[in-house]
């Protein structure tokens, strides 16, 4: 028996043959782990697969079987996404379905799918392993582990054995009725026992099943193209069964690959910029036309705002630079305030006092709730004031919550303040209740631009981008460096414990009495002060953080990457 | 990268623009742009005023029972009587519920006037408070006390400015309070003016009024304290509570112990549901010739729609009333014509070249252009009439409709109205059925009905329907004389019956045999049964004559708003979609060829955003960074390769790799994805879908 690669075989460089004896030890070893791609799904269509070689030995038509019995039961899921890719302008319900379980191949399989989009031909270039890697899994239809197994050679075992468990579990009940189909894929732990007997008696049904499996694979398309109802009620009936599923175990499955091990550093903004900025844009007519579409409501806009209403702008894209040519075009002559609502120090107050500070008021306030009354009344008094407010990101962070938004409404209201703002959070209209919305006398506009959230990101702590503040692992060395042995010793030994514990979600820091402990059975240190003047020397390096808990102790900490801590590790121990 | 400034502000005051221009600067600025915004601003005027005068009216019921309950609530209390009954009455605290329904956004409105009304006519201490002010028995009295304060500058002149700042800084109690009233009521009872004496007179003084304008949202400990404090002190600070309650009354005893809720002398007043509120206003502004601007079937269904499964809001249907409104001036070049009929037919000598050709292409092809403008006034006359006779017979109509059992065409007139409005109503299956239901009616029914359509068309002063109230009216006479003539005809049948008495068995089965041959062959019918059938086939006539769907009419434009889409995506926009659409099938809005693809896929070579987020469309819960940003490559280095860039690979990968945070980036802005602590390198989803 052997791994799913036999084709490659000629053209790969890394093909692992596994052995059965191999593959059952996996099996046995992973039951009581975590159900790691249990139900890979086979979204893509396999049938050229089974169509070109049918006459492949028997564990690989097993395989077959199972991925066809995946692909229809992925078939349901896939009603649902048809819908929901289709026409613009319908329901909610079809943007967002309940939740169900998805698996974790999908992605890449999807990947590789819109990777050869259709009538687009794609060269072969030998030089870049990536796109070797992707050109025949693009043509033969491979399912994406196979990709990740060659890319990661000590994981391949485990992902080619993966569909076996799954397949048993397939099988089983599939041997006691027939009808149950597609949907017998469960997922608890106690079908493993009773699978492994009925694998072998089970052989002979597979064979047959997996001719009944062709036909369905076969007329699968067509039922992709119309979903027929009696799939449709399928789906509902099993809708409530598969949502109390896809809640009942808060384990996730995904890969543990890390960015540390891809070994691609984190940038920066600058020199994410500039990478950025070497990217051509694409479809720039397509957005001149969008935006100048917008721009022809610009003076609609004015007239709306002067009868009292207040604009809201929403859609994919920075309005940031629309609303900066309104700004520019419209409000020249008129007093305006730009808010940059994205801005991390924004707050209303702020707000509030960028309109008192128009207003030429001196002095402040004792409560945002008086300035609010100050500039009612103020507006109130002099008709002939009129202010306009620009607020870009009306929905960031610091002015979502209740109270904010409570009191932008209310400045909103006001006859002569003119508000017209964006949002773009998926999730803002919530913002707003029945009493907020009449307050904003919000009229909607749709404005996709497409344009990048460049300002509107830069403050955001991103995920991969490196945060000034973090510590990274060659200061780490280099302050290290400069300490006694005994005091990289202790560090050391704080390092290891919070490598132990990494996977422990309610961590909190290693506790002063142990740490102690621990440093005086390692001949680190005499006495607690000793260990405490060392510790001064971390804090002062920002090497630790100390933190009381709630029983009083304090807990020592050190705010650095757990990847940082492993590799600082690993080059000491070279050195070493 | 720039970094913005926080604000930026122009302190250019010069206002050069007003409100006129951007009307007329927009995309279609035609000559009279200038006129059609004036048309505008004085239709909106008056349908404004119009439904401001129908509130009060709708209100007016309420107000009245209120003042009256407020009025006498007190009374007991300053006739010293030593009656036990009245003894208990002093520690209750008359409240009034007050039922106003779930359209919280009306209730504003509502209370507003209500506090101007008592105001006026019962106390000038009348205080509201809302929850969101009243964390706390401190805030609540603090509140309390600085409005009443502020009552009483509105009522003496603010010469007490000083003393009230002073005031503000005091701790506040209940004590403080009612010793604040003693010398207020005390202090200017001499001085008050002539005229507010009337109500000071009335008693010995003026009780202070406290609405709480939202009570569900009170916290009951804010409350029950409050009322059991201030029920000690009701015998020397007269308070009155009105809560304005937005579920139902028994939110009351929900929120206050039995205790407490003894301790209120409660009294439910209902507003008007706001269906009713509805009603009157579409009755009052679109079912009438007072206002000639009208909506088409779609606009109106819109926001009735918005109206009965959003937010139940008039307020907001007033909105979107405006809107159609303004839109209808804005891009109707022939909405100048929009206006009363004299107006319209004197600006129909001020047409454009370019507007009279656009009428006489469309309508009076075969006339000259020069006699374009009388043929228009000739036009507009007809289309006045139309609408005239319309209204009258849409009521009339309604009329028969409206009592029919299951309401095949629509309880409402709004419901009738629209489906007029859409097509030829005796087209539809409903209208059939009606008819039915019709010739079915008893006749005191059908007589009720009658009279109700006379007075409908009596109350108009439209000629050309006189006869046809005339018609009614003589349909009812001959109803009434039918029924002196059923007494005859039961006579004459008894006579009959009579003449059969004696006959032998065979003679009887005979004749009844004969008489069964004759009920089924010619089943006779009854006067009232001929007569019913002339009634409802008339009717029926007067629906096909009148009841034409306003499409057929000529220059029907010039008062209808049509653009229902627009409506929508202004008042009812949905956000979520959009960035879906935007996210998922950017040809969509991006109107390139390359971009064009089957359902459920998206090309490569669409914006980075939409393929990292159709990526991880297919994850769960928890998204791995590594596969995302490794898929991410894939897809981007097969669109790429096309391009066949010079670039070494190892700085392309780099700049995808920076492609690939930004649209992570954007997605997290987006509210798709969120970092998370529950595993290295990874985001959580945070749409449905994935788990």
């Amino acid at each position: 028996m052997t791994s799913t690669l036999e084709l490659k075989e000629d053209k790969m460089l890394k093909v692992q043959f596994v052995g059965d004896d191999d593959v059952l030890n996996h099996i046995l070893d992973r039951e009581g782990g975590p159900k790691i791609k249990k139900d890979r799904a086979q979204l893509l269509v396999n049938t050229q697969k089974i169509i070109k070689k049918p006459e492949n030995e028997l564990e690989e038509d097993d395989q077959e079987v199972l991925k066809d019995q995946n692909y229809v039961e992925v078939l349901g899921q896939d009603v649902q996404e048809s819908l929901k890719n289709g026409s613009a302008t319908d329901g909610g319900n079809k943007v967002y379905p309940f939740q169900n379980r998805k698996h974790p191949e999908k992605m890449a399989k999807l990947a590789s799918e819109l990777a050869k989009t259709p009538g687009k031909s794609v060269s072969l270039n030998k030089n870049d392993p990536e796109i070797t890697i992707d050109i025949p899994q693009c043509s033969k239809g491979h399912s994406a582990s196979d990709k990740s197994q060659l890319k990661n050679n000590d994981k391949s075992e485990f992902l080619s054995t993966a569909p076996r468990g799954l397949r048993k579990r397939l099988i089983v009940p599939r041997s006691h009725s027939d009808s149950e189909s597609e949907y017998s894929a469960s997922n608890s732990e106690d079908d493993e026992g009773v699978a492994q007997e009925y694998e072998e008696d089970t052989n002979e049904d597979i064979l047959s099943q997996k001719i009944q499996a062709q036909n369905r694979v076969v007329s699968a398309p067509v039922c992709r193209g119309t979903p027929s109802k009696k799939m449709k009620r399928k789906k509902t009936s099993h809708l409530v069964e598969e949502y109390f599923e896809a809640h009942s175990s808060s384990k996730v499955l995904t890969s543990d690959r890390t960015l540390q091990k891809l070994k691609r550093a984190k940038l920066d903004q600058q020199t994410l910029h500039n990478l950025l900025s070497k990217v051509s844009p694409s479809f720039s007519a397509e957005l001149k036309q969008l935006n100048q579409q917008h721009e022809q409501l610009f003076h609609k806009w004015m007239l709306q705002l002067h009868l009292g209403f207040n604009i809201v702008l929403y859609g994919l894209g920075s309005k940031r630079n629309l609303l900066e040519r309104f700004r520019t075009t419209m409000l020249q002559d008129c007093i305006h305030i730009v808010i940059n609502g994205f801005f991390p120090g924004i707050s209303v107050k702020s707000i509030l006092n960028s309109v008192t500070e128009v207003l030429d008021h001196m002095g402040t306030f004792r409560s945002v709730l008086d300035q609010l009354e100050w500039i009612t009344n103020k507006f109130k008094e002099d008709s002939s004031l009129e202010l306009f407010l620009l607020i870009h990101n009306l929905d960031s962070q610091m002015l979502r919550g209740d109270k904010s938004q409570q009191i932008i409404g209310q400045l909103s209201s006001l006859r002569n303040i003119y508000l017209i703002a964006s949002i773009d959070h998926l999730n803002a209209p919530l913002m707003w209740d029945h009493a907020k919305q009449s307050l904003y006398n919000w009229l909607w506009y749709e404005t996709t631009t497409y344009s990048h959230y460049t300002e509107e990101t830069s403050y955001e702590n991103s995920l991969l981008v490196k945060q000034s503040g973090s510590l990274p692992l060659s200061s780490l060395i280099h302050v290290l460096r400069s300490l006694t042995p005994n005091a990289r010793g202790i560090f050391r030994l704080l390092i290891k414990y919070q490598l132990d514990n990494q996977d422990n979600p309610s961590y909190t820091g290693l506790c002063f009495q142990d740490f102690y402990q621990q440093c005086r059975e390692a001949f680190l240190v005499n006495s607690d002060l000793t260990l405490r003047a060392q510790l001064t020397e971390f804090r002062d390096h920002k090497l630790i953080r100390t933190k009381k808990g709630t029983d009083g102790v304090e807990y020592l900490l050190i705010p650095v990457d757990n990847g940082i801590l492993t590799d600082f590790l690993e080059k000491e121990e070279e050195e070493l | 990268m720039t970094t913005s400034n926080k604000s930026r502000c122009c302190y250019q005051s010069e206002n050069v623009y007003c409100t006129e221009d951007y009307f007329s600067k927009g995309k279609n600025a035609s000559e009279d742009s200038k006129l059609r915004f004036e048309t505008y601003q004085l239709i909106w005027q008056q349908m404004k005023s119009e439904t401001e005068r129908l509130q009060e009216e709708l209100n007016k019921n309420l107000f009245d029972s209120l003042i009256e309950f407020l009025q006498t609530s007190h009374s007991g209390l300053w006739k010293n009587s030593e009656d036990w009954s009245s003894e208990i009455k002093l520690r209750e605290i008359p409240t009034a519920a007050l039922i106003l329904g779930v359209n919280v956004t009306d209730h504003d409105l509502t209370l507003r006037s209500l506090t101007e009304v008592l105001q006026n006519n019962v106390t000038p201490y009348v205080v509201s408070l809302q929850a969101k002010d009243c964390p706390d028995m401190k805030h609540f009295l603090q509140k309390l006390v600085s409005q009443l304060m502020d009552c009483k500058v509105d009522v003496q002149s603010k010469e007490k400015e000083s003393v009230q700042v002073i005031q503000k800084n005091v701790h506040y109690s209940m004590d403080s309070l009612s010793a604040w009233y003693m010398s207020v009521t005390q202090k200017t009872d001499p001085k008050m003016p002539r005229k507010k004496r009337t109500f000071s007179s009335q008693w010995h003084s003026p009780p202070v009024v406290l609405i709480l304008k939202d009570m569900e949202s009170f916290t009951t400990k804010v409350l029950q304290d409050f009322i059991i404090i201030s029920s000690q002190h009701l015998h020397e600070f007269p308070l009155i509570l009105i809560f304005g309650i937005a579920t139902s009354p028994v939110v009351i005893h929900r929120l206050l112990p039995h205790a407490v809720s003894s301790l209120l002398c409660i009294e439910l007043f209902q507003s008007l549901s706001c269906k009713e509120h509805l009603t009157t206003v579409l009755d009052k502004l679109l079912l009438t010739t007072q206002f000639p601007f009208k909506l088409s079937e779609k606009v109106l269904q819109i926001l009735t729609n918005i109206f009965l499964y959003h937010d139940f809001s008039i307020q907001n249907f007033i909105k979107g009333l405006q809107l159609s409104l303004l839109e209808h001036f804005y891009s109707q070049p022939l909405s100048v014509l929009c206006c009363n009929l004299p107006e319209a037919k004197r600006r129909t000598h001020f047409l454009s070249a370019n507007q009279c050709e656009n009428i006489r292409q469309k309508y009076i092809f075969s006339i000259s252009c020069k006699r374009v403008g009388e043929e228009t006034q000739s036009l507009l006359e007809n289309l006045h009439v139309y609408h005239t006779n319309y209204f009258l017979v849409l009521r009339c109509l309604h009329q028969f409709t409206s009592f029919l059992p299951k309401y095949p065409l629509g309880r409402q007139i709004r419901e009738l109205y629209c489906m007029c409005l859409e097509k030829n109503i005796w087209d539809s299956e409903e209208y059939a059925s009606v008819l039915q239901l019709l010739r079915l009616l008893a006749k005191d029914e059908l007589m009720a009905m009658l009279q109700n359509c006379f007075k409908v068309f009596q109350s108009s002063s439209a000629k050309e329907l006189g006869n046809t109230a005339k018609k009614i009216e003589e349909f009812l006479a001959q109803f009434q004389s039918l029924d002196a003539e059923t007494k005859e005809e039961e006579d004459t049948s008894q006579s009959q019956s009579k003449g059969l008495q004696k006959t032998d068995l065979y003679h009887l089965q005979k004749s009844l045999l004969e008489m069964k041959e004759l009920r089924s062959t010619s089943k006779r019918q009854t006067k009232f049964e001929v007569l019913r059938e002339q009634v409802v086939s008339f009717v029926d006539s007067l629906v096909r004559e009148y009841l034409l769907p306003p499409d057929t009419q000529p220059l029907h434009e010039t008062l209808y708003f049509s653009s229902a889409h627009t409506l929508r995506q202004h008042l009812n926009a949905a956000p979520r979609i959009a960035l879906h659409t935007a996210l998922n099938n950017p040809y969509y809005y991006l109107k390139n060829e390359a971009l064009r693809s089957e359902e459920g896929c998206i090309p490569n070579v669409a914006p980075d955003i939409c393929i990292a987020y159709k990526l991880h469309l297919e994850c769960s819960r928890l998204i791995n960074l590594v596969d995302w940003s490794e898929a991410f490559a894939t897809v981007v280095t097969a669109a790429e390769k096309m391009d066949a860039n010079s670039v070494t690979s190892e700085e392309r990968n780099e700049v995808i790799h920076a492609r690939f945070i930004r649209a992570v980036s954007e997605l997290e802005l987006l509210g798709f994805i969120k970092p998370t602590k529950q595993k290295t390198d990874h985001v959580a989803r945070l749409t449905w879908g994935g788990c």
